[in-house]
């Protein structure tokens, strides 16, 4: 069987950025004359001004002011915890940090992937958008990968270095201090609740802005998808941006979804163990250091999208009402409800603008029929599909170990791996199922009926899936377009009829949901059960703990996931 | 306010020639206008400023480098009026009949007639150099006296009264409603200041030509009225006329606790409510001792008569009015005075800002105010940059306008406007308009850069007025004046985001109508038209200005 490379579904004007790398040499790539455009009223600003220029604020001194009012300490104290926090918080971009870290990444990528594509007019797009206004670059996160994939790619095109939002990584030294250099900023997690924290956050975002320092990175979903399919947004980089603009502090403000896909994703079973609620490995140097390993595998070809950029200002159009910051303090910064509603409406929006980017390895479309129990096969993913007998089936023990424990294991990383992949093309029939199973569930033929069950569904699901907010009619409408193009049904004016063979490609759309064909099936056999993620989960743990509760009494180390309520009833359950 | 104020009564009398000293399609006086002369150098001819007669050699490579102008392409006005292209006066027979029996003149001469059918809006300016007209007054009323005043207004109710509010207005104020069906008689209330040894202390850039009344109706503002106060503070007494009768308070009392102050639905009333037939404000003698000054990159807080801080663009506009120096010791001292700048103290001209100041009152009060002024400048590095730069400055205000005609002579069109706007949102409303300037030009097409430039010109406690000007070259657009207005306004839209008001002294007029009720709410609103209907309900003052 030879290695057949696969072919992506992806836009055809792409730049394969390793081609270009393996001809040439790294160290002149890494020492290459680098002469990014810059912002057109950037004002030439080091990282140690910027930090004075932060603590010098009118802001700052507010907020200080503030608190040593309300604590009744003197401002000074505040002002040095201020600069402890700055400190902490903020990047250090250097170009020497980033010629050698081009210079390892090179190394590195030319190692793991076969490619890394980049859509040629998303650069020229983005060339353009970084001169006209400040930019904000948000990518989705899939992968530990993401941040420097990005950076190696615009140091290779020469677009200006963005600042990054990290979190963690703190702990080891060395690394946060390479990653500082090259643009790592970190925020720790009191953002929301500590005021002077978030008071130095938003004035260093802003700063930067305002001084067209460099774009500014960081994910809307604010955390790595576990299960690859989008999170629901997180708002508090973005409040802060847009606050940047609603204050007028800058003219307006340039946002850019970017669709990062990995045909394998570097940390693709470390994902399957953090949602088995293993411990997460610690993040150190160690622990990177073991992780070598990967250096010796084939990740395929990465992809990068950047999107079309978006105005925020003509976003905020019509939905914001300007005038009452007109009215308002200036340095007051919570948001209204109004905002909020926008923030989140800004944030799906940006999300559903990575989801349509988002590259479908056939990987992604084979795992979701393997999903469903059908035959194909594939070698890159021989970690989780293996070949028997003429037969593909997931690999279910690699070593002959003859303990049910690491067997189940075994399995539900397989299971998840598999669902992972699965969960990558989700977004496209999350709509249509939603609407088939509104179709079923009422019985019905009216479109009325059928859209109050879909608007219920997707109300349901609001967490699970991003819909845009207010957009339920919307959204029925295109599924239903999509169910009548897929031969399952027909639509008049009023009416939704199912079609002769409507039942099986509905059977088929539901399927997708449900979260493994070869667990759950037998519970829930009404065959429509929309069993999320968390379920699967759930159930896998509760199996893993009987087996173990049986075996040795020994407390289970999961406890990340379960609380000791839960484990108490398991264990009731047991008795 | 001082108390050392007196006060005057200032009436209004008939000035019936203005057309015969001022232009019929540009900016002032007929003789005053810039020129390039043969050698193509420009110049500003007649003799009534301080600039007149002198040639400016550095403004044509000003001129050409900010626009992209060129002298070959010329876009001269029509040198005379057709009178085809006017519209035929709507007249009523019985109304004449009436006003030929009270013996007030009057006129329907179509000279006299567009000679007060626009303010100096870019738009109207523009109609008039390509002579074309929609609407303009039937005709035009001199009433020189109060009691004929009311008695014309008692025609009205049959007719259509329309006021002039001098001439000077820039937000289409002055424009006839198109479809305005009844006659519009244009009342010319032009009158002129003058007692010796005093002076009122407003003064606005529009000062030689605007009116007192006009000043009144829209609430103007002088460049000195860190001394001397705006309008409101001026005023000491307002009578009108309205077709429900005269409006005045009793006395003359300097302040009066009677309720809302009923002067303050005549200032800024723009002519919607009746004419202002007589204002009493106070005088104070012609100050002493006056001196200009600047100062080079500077942030301050200490009120000179007038302060002014100009950005860039404008410090560079400034330079090219420079006049031909006589001797070569001037030439050489002004060498020298660029090189200590530029090379000893590190000023980039290129980054450069300056503000000028103007100090006026008895000699000892100026030169200590003088003093601290440039104390607080030495504070925060800024550097005493003279006289000569002050007056300059002060200069450009009052020649601008010409200037515009000499632009628009070689297809560069031009406006100024004004906001005022709280001092924490100053430095970020002056950049992200000319921002929104610069990308709504190219948006729409405009060939070259536009010159897109701001000055702080009055300064309060809680706030300042900043000053726009915005012209650009047209060069290959096919509407200009549509282009224009639509940058226009989306200048106006990114001020008012920014915390910036619909108007610091320019007023509403038509121009800026659409954006009152978000300015002043609905019930704000509500409360004009009550009152409009109160005072007019007929609709005699029917300009449509405001509501």
């Amino acid at each position: 069987m030879g290695l057949q490379e696969p072919l992506l579904i992806g836009r055809d004007d792409s730049d394969d950025v390793l081609e270009k790398r393996r001809i040439s040499s790294d160290l002149r790539f890494a020492l290459k004359t680098y002469s990014p455009v810059i912002y057109k009223s950037a004002s030439p600003c080091t990282s140690s001004m910027l930090k004075s220029i932060v603590l010098g604020s009118n802001h700052m001194n507010h907020v200080i002011c503030q608190l040593s009012d309300e604590w009744g300490e003197p401002a000074e104290t505040f002002r040095k915890k201020a600069t402890m926090i700055l400190e902490e918080m903020a990047d250090n971009l250097h170009l020497s940090a980033i010629r050698l870290l081009a210079f390892i990444l090179s190394k590195v990528f030319k190692r793991v992937f076969r490619r890394i594509r980049v859509n040629t007019e998303g650069i020229e797009r983005l060339k353009k958008a970084l001169s006209d206004n400040p930019v904000v670059l948000l990518p989705n996160h899939r992968s530990y990968m993401d941040f420097l994939i990005l950076s190696f790619v615009f140091y290779t095109y020469d677009l200006n270095i963005p600042v990054i939002a990290a979190r963690g990584l703190l702990e080891i030294k060395i690394l946060s201090t390479i990653l500082r250099r090259s643009g790592a900023f970190y925020i720790r997690r009191e953002i929301g609740t500590n005021k002077l924290y978030w008071a130095v956050l938003s004035e260093y975002v802003k700063t930067m802005l305002r001084m067209g320092y460099a774009p500014i990175e960081f994910y809307v979903e604010g955390a790595r998808s576990r299960s690859f399919k989008s999170l629901l947004p997180k708002l508090g980089l973005l409040n802060i941006v847009t606050d940047a603009f609603l204050k007028k502090e800058v003219a307006d403000v340039t946002l850019v979804p970017i669709s990062i896909t990995y045909e394998r994703p570097v940390d693709e079973t470390l994902h399957a163990h953090d949602l088995l609620g293993l411990p997460k490995i610690k993040e150190s140097m160690w622990a990177l250091f073991k992780a070598r390993k990967i250096l010796g595998q084939d990740f395929g070809t990465s992809s990068i999208h950047l999107g079309e950029p978006v105005s925020l200002k003509a976003l905020v159009q019509g939905d914001v009402n300007l005038s009452q910051y007109n009215l308002d303090h200036r340095y007051c910064n919570l948001p209204s409800q109004e905002i909020k509603a926008f923030l989140h409406h800004t944030g799906c929006r940006m999300i559903h603008l990575q989801e349509e980017n988002m590259v479908i390895s056939p990987f992604v479309l084979v795992a979701t029929i393997l999903m469903q129990k059908l035959i194909c096969s594939i070698s890159l993913h021989r970690n989780i599909v293996k070949i028997d007998n003429g037969k593909t089936m997931l690999v279910q023990e690699q070593q002959a170990d003859s303990s049910t424990d690491k067997h189940l294991m075994q399995y539900a990383v397989t299971v998840l791996t598999c669902s992972m992949y699965r969960n990558q093309i989700l977004h496209i029939f999350v709509r249509p199922a939603l609407a088939a199973m509104a179709l079923s569930f009422t019985n019905k033929t009216q479109k009325e009926e059928i859209f109050i069950c879909y608007s219920f569904l997707q109300d349901l699901f609001s967490s699970e899936f991003v819909f845009l907010p207010g957009n339920a009619k919307q959204d029925f409408e295109e599924a239903c377009h999509r169910l009548s193009e897929w031969g399952a049904v027909q639509i008049s004016k009023q009416n939704i009829e199912l079609t002769e063979t409507g039942p099986l490609v509905i059977f088929f759309i539901l399927s997708i949901f449900q979260p493994s064909s070869f667990l759950i099936f037998r519970y829930h056999n009404d065959g429509h059960s929309f069993l999320l993620m968390f379920w699967l989960i759930l159930y896998l743990i509760i199996v893993w703990l009987l087996i173990k509760e049986k075996e040795t009494i020994k407390g289970p180390e999961s406890s990340r996931l379960i609380s000791s309520k839960n484990r108490t009833l398991i264990k009731r359950r047991v008795k | 306010m001082p108390d050392d104020s007196t006060n005057c009564f200032v009436y209004i009398f008939t000035f019936l020639n203005r057309q015969d000293l001022l232009k019929w399609n540009g900016w002032g006086y007929s003789d005053s206008k810039f020129i390039f002369n043969k050698k193509g150098q420009a110049e500003f001819t007649g003799k009534r400023y301080r600039l007149s007669g002198m040639v400016l050699p550095a403004l044509r490579e000003w001129f050409e480098k900010t626009f992209g102008a060129s002298l070959e392409h010329k876009t001269p006005p029509r040198s005379a009026l057709n009178t085809s292209d006017i519209p035929a006066p709507i007249l009523n027979e019985d109304f004449l009949d009436d006003l030929k029996a009270t013996k007030i003149p009057f006129s329907h001469e179509i000279e006299d007639r567009i000679f007060r059918a626009h303010g100096h809006c870019l738009h109207e300016i523009f109609a008039l150099r390509e002579g074309k007209f929609e609407r303009v007054p039937d005709m035009v009323v001199w009433p020189s006296k109060y009691p004929n005043n009311k008695s014309i207004l008692s025609f009205g109710v049959k007719y259509f009264i329309f006021t002039l509010t001098g001439g000077t207005s820039v937000s289409s104020a002055l424009e006839c409603p198109p479809d305005e069906k009844r006659s519009i008689v244009s009342l010319d209330t032009s009158q002129m200041l003058n007692v010796s040894g005093y002076c009122t202390g407003h003064e606005p850039d529009s000062m030689e030509f605007s009116t007192l009344g006009g000043w009144v109706a829209t609430r103007a503002s002088g460049m000195k009225k860190n001394i001397y106060g705006n309008i409101e503070d001026l005023v000491v007494h307002i009578r009108m006329v309205t077709p429900r009768g005269v409006i005045e308070k009793s006395c003359q009392g300097p302040r009066m606790s009677t309720g809302p102050d009923v002067h303050h639905f005549i200032m800024g009333s723009e002519g919607t409510l009746g004419v202002v037939t007589e204002v009493t404000i106070k005088i104070r003698p012609v100050p002493e001792y006056q001196k200009y000054g600047s100062v080079e990159v500077a942030k301050q807080r200490c009120a000179p008569a007038s302060i002014r801080l100009m950005d860039n663009a404008q410090f560079q506009f400034g330079h090219a009015l420079k006049p031909q120096v006589a001797s070569i010791f001037t030439s050489f001292l002004d060498g020298l005075k660029k090189f200590y700048i530029t090379k000893f103290k590190g000023f980039d001209p290129n980054q450069l800002c300056v503000a000028t100041l103007l100090f006026e009152g008895d000699r000892e009060k100026v030169l200590q105010h003088e003093k601290q002024v440039y104390d607080i400048a030495a504070k925060f590095g800024g550097l005493a940059a003279g006289e000569d730069n002050g007056q300059r400055g002060y200069m450009l205000t009052f020649v601008i306008a010409y200037l515009r005609d000499l632009g628009m002579d070689f297809y560069v069109i031009g406006e100024s406007f004004e906001t005022s706007v709280p001092w924490d949102r100053v430095l970020d409303l002056c950049r992200n308009v000319k921002e929104r300037i610069v990308r709504e030009c190219k948006e729409r097409g405009v060939q070259f850069p536009p010159l897109s430039t701001c000055r702080v010109t009055q300064t309060y406690d809680a706030g300042a007025c900043v000053y726009f000007y915005f012209a650009f070259n047209y060069r290959g657009i096919a509407d200009p004046i549509h282009v224009y207005e639509q940058i226009e306004s989306a200048a106006r839209e990114e001020i008012l985001a920014n915390g910036g008001s619909l108007s610091h002294h320019h007023g509403v007029g038509k121009l800026r109508k659409r954006w009152l009720q978000e300015a002043i709410s609905d019930v704000g609103i509500g409360m004009l038209k009550s009152v409009k209907q109160y005072v007019d309900p007929n609709n005699i003052f029917g300009n449509r200005n405001l509501l």
